[in-house]
């Protein structure tokens, strides 16, 4: 490995740290969309900032482009509240146009500018390593290195002195209110945090893969736990896992940096969807597959504690008179028989004491409309699941 | 090039004939299907899908090897209707809210597609150049067979549009409804959603993965200023949207160094611009006239209230009382004064005012009359 490729990747890592803090708060306070709102709307802040500085790196540029993000939320909001369209149609309104002029300007200026949009989008992580930081002539390392790890330390002091303030006022706003922590100021400093993150991280990356690394590590940590510490340590874990495999793939297929990381974020979203244990698509899948049977069960019972007539209960019966088909009936048959709430006599069907005890249960339960106490009385009488 | 000269120029000149064509269309058929994608709250849908489609159309070039226009967008329309899905599916299974699933789709797909063209840029084949304007459009290369292309869409989807009027409609503003009335509201869902991928997959080539959500969000949300009414919100959105491409165009071609598809954008917001503050029921203009209005109204009744209750107390009700005793806190002003007199509700004498007959009687009846009218 050589010096640029160890740089390139603390960059990535860098990039993907400070997106993942504000990206978990955006994910849990349903803002994602604003970050794809801001990473494109800050466009025509960076062509302005770069008019007056002529340079890429400079301070004054990132505070400019910031401040182009904070006015988009801050339109989006007025937009909102004009109550003319919708929030979503309000957002998807303001940032192409805000863009658009954006491309405009460099278009109009295109020989004046060294600045490429696809080069906005995209970014070059690969050049990063090229744009030193010299002080009197001694090498101090990349200049987007020094960027985006100042931006982290603020970021990160922020958060630790504001933890508890984000938090309360990210599930309960109301009360963040009546306890005097202002959710206005909270909204937009975490609304300045993360557009100076976007502008920051978009020459290293991009525009589109600083939305893919606030959203995707954050909405795949929230589908594996919903403790708030627990979730921000583990989105900022994905983000530099796939910010280091990422750039291994690009290495390894010749392509871009940015379209590489966030493929791998892609690809650990898409397993952390199908397989969270118990939020994953496969998880839920099955688990509704097993209350439809459960409850298919119940029915069953019902039926059989209020019919005494042998007609009702014989096995064939059953079928037509429940109107399940025949796999399905065979399915809730073996349950019942499996945890022996039945009995099957000359296919006669009755039900065992511990079947009545249940089904006794059961119905007080439905009677008294706590549907919800029928889930725990399953650990108590199942044996098997369904 | 001016635009006096665009416009002369439009009829003769092939490359101008096509490409205003084109936006013309473009913009209709997107106006068109983004009225159902405002009012159905799947604005950022559009963005969405658009970012997600950009894979597709590297896929089907890394396939087929081809650049035809038609074979790329097949292949951004199976992307879409993927990453649609896939949204759908976030939404429906996971405790993951529509924002983070459009979020996530958007620059996971696009981050893909990217991959995916930076790859194909390193290939020892000649024929790469010319992806990346999928990027951001390019309406220049639109050719007669492209507008064809988008004439027989916008004609089927207008004809879909029209043959399942009553369905869309009814799914739009009450769900639930229809399904108790036996739609198959699912098939309904599917059928407009695609044919939301379809309109903006037609518009990639013109105006671009990136601001194609624009396309169809702007007519939508200027035309919906303007009415209450579906059919005339539809037509409405079709005819801003086509406007904005024939303008975008002419725009653009008359000034050196603009390329069309953010001038489009940009024109269909100066449409929405407008709408959002002139339009007559629910512009900003007239709100704030209207709200203006109502306080002065407001302030009129209380004065008069006021002055009924000290003419109350008097048995002469056109007693002379100071205009002293009135003041701001009872919505006092000199103009709703002389509005009064010009009402002839009171009438002044030097620096008195006193209550007429007629004043009296309508104040009396000044609160009988709202709750009449609540009634």
């Amino acid at each position: 490995m050589s010096s640029a490729q160890i740089e390139i990747q603390i960059i990535a890592s860098l990039v993907a740290i400070a997106c993942a803090i504000p990206g978990t708060f955006l994910v849990l306070r349903k803002m994602a969309m604003i970050s794809d709102a801001i990473s494109h709307s800050i466009l025509p802040g960076i062509v302005v900032g770069f008019f007056i500085t002529q340079d890429l790196n400079s301070p004054l540029l990132i505070l400019l482009a910031a401040l182009t993000g904070v006015i988009t939320v801050v339109l989006v909001e007025y937009i909102q509240k004009t109550g003319l369209v919708k929030e979503d149609t309000a957002i998807g309104l303001v940032f192409p146009v805000l863009f658009s002029i954006g491309v405009i300007m460099i278009a109009k200026n295109a020989n004046d500018i060294h600045l490429d949009i696809d080069a906005v989008l995209l970014g070059e992580l690969a050049f990063a390593p090229f744009d030193r930081l010299l002080i009197s002539g001694i090498d101090f390392g990349p200049k987007s290195l020094w960027i985006i790890g100042s931006i982290l330390i603020i970021t990160i002091a922020l958060l630790l002195t504001f933890f508890k303030e984000l938090k309360l006022s990210t599930f309960d706003k109301g009360l963040a209110a009546s306890l005097g922590f202002s959710p206005v100021i909270i909204h937009y400093g975490l609304m300045t945090v993360s557009s100076i993150t976007t502008v920051g991280a978009f020459d290293a990356v991009g525009a589109i893969l600083v939305v893919a690394l606030m959203i995707a590590p954050a909405a795949a940590a929230y589908l594996l736990t919903t403790d708030l510490k627990k979730m921000l340590i583990l989105s900022i874990v994905f983000g530099v896992l796939s910010a280091i495999s990422g750039y291994w793939f690009a290495h390894w297929l010749d392509a871009s940096i940015a379209g590489s990381i966030t493929t791998m974020l892609g690809l650990l979203f898409l397993i952390v969807y199908l397989f969270a244990p118990s939020k994953g698509v496969i998880a839920v899948i099955y688990r509704e597959k097993q209350q439809r049977t459960e409850v298919s069960l119940l029915t069953f019972l019902l039926h059989l504690k209020n019919h005494d007539d042998e007609n009702e209960r014989h096995v064939n019966h059953l079928n037509e008179h429940i109107n399940w088909q025949k796999v399905r009936s065979k399915t809730v048959l073996d349950l019942a028989l499996k945890n022996n709430m039945i009995v099957i006599d000359k296919n006669i069907v009755s039900l065992t004491p511990k079947g009545d005890e249940f089904t006794t249960q059961a119905i007080d339960y439905i009677i008294t409309n706590e549907d919800t106490q029928i889930e725990g009385m399953k650990d108590d009488f199942f044996l098997f699941r369904g | 090039m001016d635009i006096q000269e665009y416009f002369s120029l439009v009829f003769t000149d092939y490359t101008l004939r096509t490409i205003t064509l084109g936006t013309a269309i473009l913009g209709a058929v997107t106006g068109m299907l983004g009225s159902f994608a405002v009012l159905r709250k799947q604005s950022l849908l559009g963005d969405a899908i658009s970012h997600a489609a950009l894979p597709g159309i590297a896929i089907s070039f890394l396939i087929t090897g081809a650049k035809d226009s038609n074979t790329l967008l097949l292949g951004a329309l199976v992307s879409g209707l993927i990453g649609t899905f896939w949204i759908r599916g976030i939404i429906t299974k996971t405790h993951l809210k529509s924002d983070t699933a459009l979020g996530l789709i958007l620059s996971l797909f696009f981050g893909f597609g990217m991959l995916l063209l930076t790859f194909i840029q390193k290939q020892p084949n000649a024929n790469q150049a010319g992806l990346d304007k999928y990027l951001f459009g390019q309406a220049a290369t639109l050719v007669e067979s492209d507008v064809w292309m988008m004439a027989i869409v916008t004609g089927i989807c207008l004809f879909v549009l029209l043959l399942f009027w009553k369905e869309f409609k009814i799914l739009l503003f009450d769900k639930d409804y229809a399904k108790t009335l036996g739609f198959n509201s699912k098939a309904i869902d599917i059928l407009i959603t695609s044919f939301i991928v379809l309109a903006i997959v037609l518009g990639l080539q013109t105006v671009g993965v990136v601001l194609m959500s624009a396309m169809l969000l702007a007519p939508a949300a200027a035309a919906r200023q303007w009415t209450n009414s579906l059919a005339k919100m539809v037509f409405l959105a079709a005819l801003f949207g086509a406007f904005s491409g024939v303008f975008g165009t002419a725009i653009s071609a008359s000034q050196n160094n603009l390329s069309t598809g953010p001038v489009i954008v940009i024109v269909a917001a100066v449409f929405v611009l407008i709408s959002f503050v002139f339009s007559p029921s629910r512009g900003l203009l007239f709100k704030q006239i209207r709200f203006i209005k109502n306080r002065r109204d407001l302030e009129l009744h209380k004065t008069l209230a006021f002055m009924y209750h000290i003419a109350e107390t008097h048995e002469n009700i056109s007693h002379p009382h100071e205009i002293k005793i009135l003041n701001n806190f009872h919505g006092f002003t000199k103009g709703t004064l002389k509005k009064l007199v010009e009402k002839n509700y009171v009438t002044l004498q030097g620096s008195t005012w006193c209550l007429t007959n007629e004043g009296f009687k309508s104040a009396s009846n000044l609160y009988n009359q709202l709750t009449q009218q609540d009634e």
